[in-house]
């Protein structure tokens, strides 16, 4: 058997356990823990009078009743901001419970703490709250209005005006030979993984410490900031990553308010105490994304050419801003896509709504970048009459050009430098899988039957892998187990696999032998979380430079054991052995007994590692300087900067020229993340993003009225597509290596997301030959633009 | 989303059934709880009394005459959809029920419990409603059958008293020479229609239209029936049998009909679905009379 597993398709390890109902999430942790739950904010801006938890006392059950004003020191202090930057002037944090406003439905007024999740309902039922209403700021063109305030000390409702520039656009656009100007809106949706958040914590009162399990996509830094908000040294709190279900980008915000308050009140009471949030507190108090205004103005020669692109967003970020200008960042910079674009000034205003906090989804920014640019191509192509795939082939970036300077500061504050790409060729290889060349002929034969389809098209870069750091940890012990550890957490990508196969690779282990452990702090302290497409390249790299540490120390202590030169073996199924001589071999389990000099003989191999000599001269001490006992290694990845994945998708869709409905007959993907680890994973990873992408192109919305109310905080209402609602996929790959890490790899986690908004626009532009500005369309949206459209020829013709 | 403390009855025959909703007020009954239970565990209903009927074998019944289908208030949607006999006298139902949510859902919620809901957005209220047909209730008091066109009050308001228990409900048979139909459109597969019909037409022995309904869903407070025998007759003046033009009718529906706005389509969005709908369920039930007699 060989073991070389690096790019092979293999089923993904994990599934087994989490398909049969063995995978443990936070709520199946802590059966016999207290519970919390909370009374949230019914109004999107109000001050709070009073709270009255009389009501409550009489509740059989009850434990606890906590309000701002019972939390002390730095428990009560607004939650941390993040990630400064100096465009976000006016940050904003909320209080881990509401002190004296309010400032979006569903934040936290009161907890409640009682022995079971039912009772602690049924007293937070029993609170009472008094609230003085406040003018809720709704939508974001009502923000940027500013007739009334979100926070009464950020004029404007402007937490943030990002500029990013890269020559005189002004200039640019004047001397163009076309120009065009129109406007953009994309809706809000939000990450909304299955498993919402959730909180588990134990107080060992002998120890001191902290055992915490959230359901997180960085627990180091959940660690970090508990440590911090409670005064406890980091090394006696645990944060432990269980299985997670999904993560999406909401599960990166940290500490969530809850991640503060349940430790603090776990510890006080010296009980276990757990939160699992339900699906209606996920909606109102978690976070959402996407929603932004786009204004575009853009110069260009008659062949295509983008000479100037002006664009001044709106976004909005609801009423706090823990995660900083994250969003619009990569907004901003991910706009380019694979293009070069003559002069750019991008300026985004973040404004402040009572609403929920918005932080990154899945795309993180770049669907609205790459909808507002590829909107733009197609808007180009239109007005000269060109091929809308000639259009973009005429702006990308040459496979020669690489490495290519953008000019701008991507999320990372490093420069938007493009390290390996080819983008004429993803172009040529879509076009081939869509049947782009001679769709004219289909779209026509169509509509000879009274069909209407269309077909659209959609380019992005992904900056992936952002650093600053992962570290991977490979331990062999002396039954051959290859104990993996790295710090990020996973919410079901596939790293027991894709992490295992870089390990058995690298070492010539079969995969079967190793074990990976993410998200726990008790195996790895340093890490910084799984987001931005980063774990792949983060923690992947960092896993093979750590193995390749211990396979060079297995080499030289087999070398020593074999009386071989370490340049003359190899390891093969576990096994070292001398190149060519099967027989003079050593498997990695005794290896990893001798590299221990303390050999009681707790078991056989130890008993058979006696046969082989180590260890140097008597007048040596068994560990040498500079060396360690055991089998292990650990090392880290940084990155100087990010790795840019690309891709290209296209779709066809057909509308039903009577209802409006729209049907998806084709989705095609084909997607650039440098070498393959698991292209089984990959398409994975592309499958459910197109899903996503589907969901924010047609269904999902987040329908606020102008109380700021959310009217569809349920399943029922919120329309996630089903699994009917989802294309086969069609996929390709192309395998352009990244120049910036030993592995070669770029991320993939967020490709499939991004251009689904673009790509489906366009394609019912082309179907309907009707404008489309705005997504998510529904049908009967388009029905009135169709309507509307017939009512104007009708007019001319009459 | 737990719900409120709720005293649990699990009777094991009707009569005990009665018994409790007679003496607690305010009591709930849970049959296949694909509604009930979500609205519990939201808080937005709060019985203090829950009469589980899943025990109460007598109402797991379907049964299937010429005259019609009698569905027992604990057949779920699945068995009734595979219910051939059922099909064959009455072919809605089983066309409506493939339109009920997912097959988990059905496999779980029953017929009965859909009509008690009353929701009008729901597919078998239409089908009773177009279909003429009746619910049976019972309680402590004795018996009565309520006709469809009593039966639902209000978006979620049926006829019921709140000690009684609806323990069948009966569908009517297609009359001969009978093709019906069943259409909706809905955002995502599986959810409430934005707007749907179940529809009848009749041929007479000249193979002509004599009579032609449809049953709406989504489009009013209770399910909404169109009598659509006036412009059948638009219809298939001077055509020759079988070529219809459902195009009037799908006027003198959209006319009709009063739906409201809402988060996922607008009033006049949903009153041109009625038309598009009628016309294609009226044609396709046109389709299915000719092909029955044949």
């Amino acid at each position: 058997m060989s073991t070389r597993m690096f790019g092979e398709p293999i089923p993904r390890r994990e599934d087994p356990r989490l398909l049969t109902g063995q995978g443990r999430y936070l709520d199946d942790l802590g059966r016999d823990a207290l519970a919390a739950a909370f009374v949230r904010s019914p109004h999107a801006h109000a001050r709070i009078i009073d709270i009255d938890v009389a009501g409550a006392l009489d509740v059989e059950g009850l434990v606890a009743v906590y309000t701002w004003e019972d939390l002390p020191g730095r428990v009560g202090e607004p939650l941390p901001l993040l990630i400064p930057h100096p465009s976000l002037t006016h940050g904003r944090t909320a209080y881990p419970l509401a002190r004296d406003v309010v400032r979006h439905v569903g934040e936290p007024v009161v907890m409640v703490v009682a022995r079971d999740r039912y009772l602690a309902e049924d007293a937070a039922g029993m609170i009472r709250v008094e609230y003085e209403p406040l003018p809720p700021v709704v939508g974001i063109e009502n923000a940027a209005r500013a007739d009334h305030l979100v926070h009464d000390d950020v004029p404007g409702n402007v937490g943030a005006v990002l500029l990013q520039e890269t020559g005189d656009v002004a200039a640019a656009i004047e001397h163009a030979p076309h120009v065009l100007e129109f406007r953009l809106d994309i809706e809000r949706s939000a990450s909304t993984p299955l498993e919402g958040r959730g909180v588990y914590a134990r107080w060992d009162a002998d120890d001191e410490s902290l055992r915490v399990y959230s359901s997180t996509q960085a627990s180091t830094s959940v660690r970090a900031a508990i440590a911090a908000r409670l005064g406890l040294p980091p090394g006696k709190v645990e944060v432990i990553a269980p299985d997670v279900g999904g993560g999406f980008g909401v599960k990166i915000v940290h500490p969530w308010p809850e991640e503060v308050l349940v430790p603090w009140a776990a510890r006080l009471l010296g009980r276990e105490l757990k939160w699992a949030e339900d699906r209606r507190e996920h909606f109102v108090s978690a976070a959402h994304e996407r929603g932004q205004v786009q204004h575009v103005k853009v110069g260009f020669d008659g062949a295509g050419r983008v000479l100037g692109l002006d664009v001044r967003i709106l976004h909005d970020h609801g009423a706090y801003t823990p995660y900083g200008v994250i969003i619009p960042i990569v907004t901003s910079t991910q706009l380019l896509g694979p293009y070069k674009i003559g002069a750019y000034r991008a300026e985004v205003t973040s404004l402040y709504t009572n609403t929920v906090i918005v932080t990154p989804y899945r795309g993180a920014g770049r669907p609205q970048g790459v909808f507002c640019m590829e909107r733009t191509m197609d808007r180009i192509a239109d007005h000269l009459g060109l091929d809308r795939a000639e259009v973009r082939e005429a702006n990308f970036i040459g496979p020669d050009e690489f490495p290519y300077d953008q000019g701008l500061t991507f999320q990372d504050g490093r420069p938007l430098i493009y390290d390996s790409g080819d983008y004429p060729e993803l172009l040529r290889k879509i076009k081939e899988l869509i049947g782009w060349d001679g769709f004219a002929g289909v779209r026509s034969a169509a509509a000879a039957k009274g069909r209407r389809i269309g077909i659209g098209l959609g380019c992005y870069v992904e900056g992936t892998g952002v650093g600053p750091y992962e570290g991977g940890h490979v331990e062999i012990d002396s039954t051959g187990r290859v104990n993996v550890s790295t710090g990020l957490t996973s919410q079901g990508q596939g790293h027991q696999t894709v992490f295992a196969q870089i390990a058995a690779t690298e070492l010539g282990v079969p995969i079967e032998d190793v074990h990976v452990t993410t998200g726990d702090t008790r195996r790895f302290g340093y890490a910084v979380g799984t987001f931005a497409s980063r774990a792949a390249v983060m923690s992947g790299n960092a896993i093979a430079l750590a193995s390749r540490k211990v396979r060079e120390k297995a080499l030289r202590i087999a070398a020593e054991a074999l009386e071989a030169d370490p340049r003359d073996l190899d390891i093969t199924d576990g096994v070292v052995h001398v190149k060519g001589d099967p027989g003079s071999a050593i498997p990695l389990r005794t290896v990893a007994v001798l590299s221990n000099p303390l050999r009681y003989a707790f078991d056989e191999e130890a008993a058979r590692a006696t046969q082989f000599a180590v260890g140097g001269s008597p007048e040596d001490p068994p560990v040498a300087s500079g060396d360690e006992p055991g089998l292990e290694g650990k090392d880290y990845y940084s990155p100087v900067r990010s790795t840019f994945a690309a891709g290209m998708h296209a779709a066809v869709v057909e509308i039903d020229p009577d209802t409006a409905e729209i049907h998806i007959l084709r989705y095609a993907v084909v997607h650039d993340c440098g070498r393959l680890i698991n292209p089984m994973v990959v398409e994975g990873q592309i499958h459910g993003g197109v899903a996503q992408g589907i969901g924010g192109a047609l269904y999902e919305r987040m329908e606020y009225d102008e109380s700021g109310q959310l009217l569809n905080a349920s399943f029922m209402d919120f329309l996630m597509p089903y699994a009917t609602e989802i294309p086969r996929v069609e996929t390709d790959h192309l395998e352009t290596l990244s120049p910036l890490n030993p592995l070669g790899i770029k991320g993939a986690g967020e490709a499939g997301v991004i251009p689904v908004s673009a790509v489906i626009a366009s394609a019912i532009e082309d179907a309907t030959a009707i404008p489309i500005a705005k997504m998510p369309l529904s049908p009967a949206e388009l029905f009135h633009l169709m309507s509307a459209r017939e009512r104007m020829s009708q007019r001319i013709l009459s | 989303m737990k719900p409120s403390p709720f005293e649990y009855h699990a009777p094991r025959s009707l009569d005990e059934a009665l018994g409790v909703l007679a003496e607690e007020a305010g009591a709930k009954v849970l049959a296949g709880g694909q509604s009930l239970i979500p609205l519990l565990n939201m808080r937005l209903a709060a019985p203090a009394h829950l009469v589980d009927i899943n025990r109460v074998a007598e109402l797991d019944t379907i049964e299937v005459s010429e005259r019609g289908v009698l569905v027992g208030a604990l057949a779920r949607h699945t068995v009734v959809e595979r219910a051939a006999d059922a099909a064959r006298v009455q072919p809605l139902l089983r066309e409506a029920i493939r339109h009920v949510a997912h097959p988990v859902i059905r496999n779980r919620g029953t017929v009965v419990g859909s009509l008690a809901h009353a929701d009008p957005a729901a597919e078998l209220p239409a089908v009773l409603a177009v279909l003429g047909g009746e619910v049976e209730a019972a309680s402590a008091r004795g018996r009565r059958t309520i006709a469809a066109g009593e039966f639902f009050l209000g978006p979620l308001e049926s006829a019921l008293d709140p000690d009684e228990l609806a323990i069948a409900a009966f569908f009517p048979a297609a009359p001969p020479r009978t093709g019906t139909a069943f259409l909706e459109t809905a955002r995502r597969h599986g959810d409430y229609a934005l707007a749907g019909v179940a529809a009848l037409v009749t041929l007479d022995e000249d193979l002509r239209v004599s009579g032609a309904r449809a049953g709406y869903l989504g489009v009013g407070a209770v399910p909404l029936v169109i009598d659509l025998a006036e412009p059948a007759a638009a219809a298939q003046a001077g055509r020759p049998p079988g070529t219809l033009d459902w195009s009037a009718a799908a006027a003198f529906a959209r006319e009709r009909v009063d739906p409201e706005s809402d988060i996922h389509a607008d009033a006049s969005y949903r009153r041109h679905l009625v038309g598009v709908l009628t016309e294609r369920a009226m044609g396709a039930a046109t389709a299915a009379a000719f092909e029955g007699v044949r």
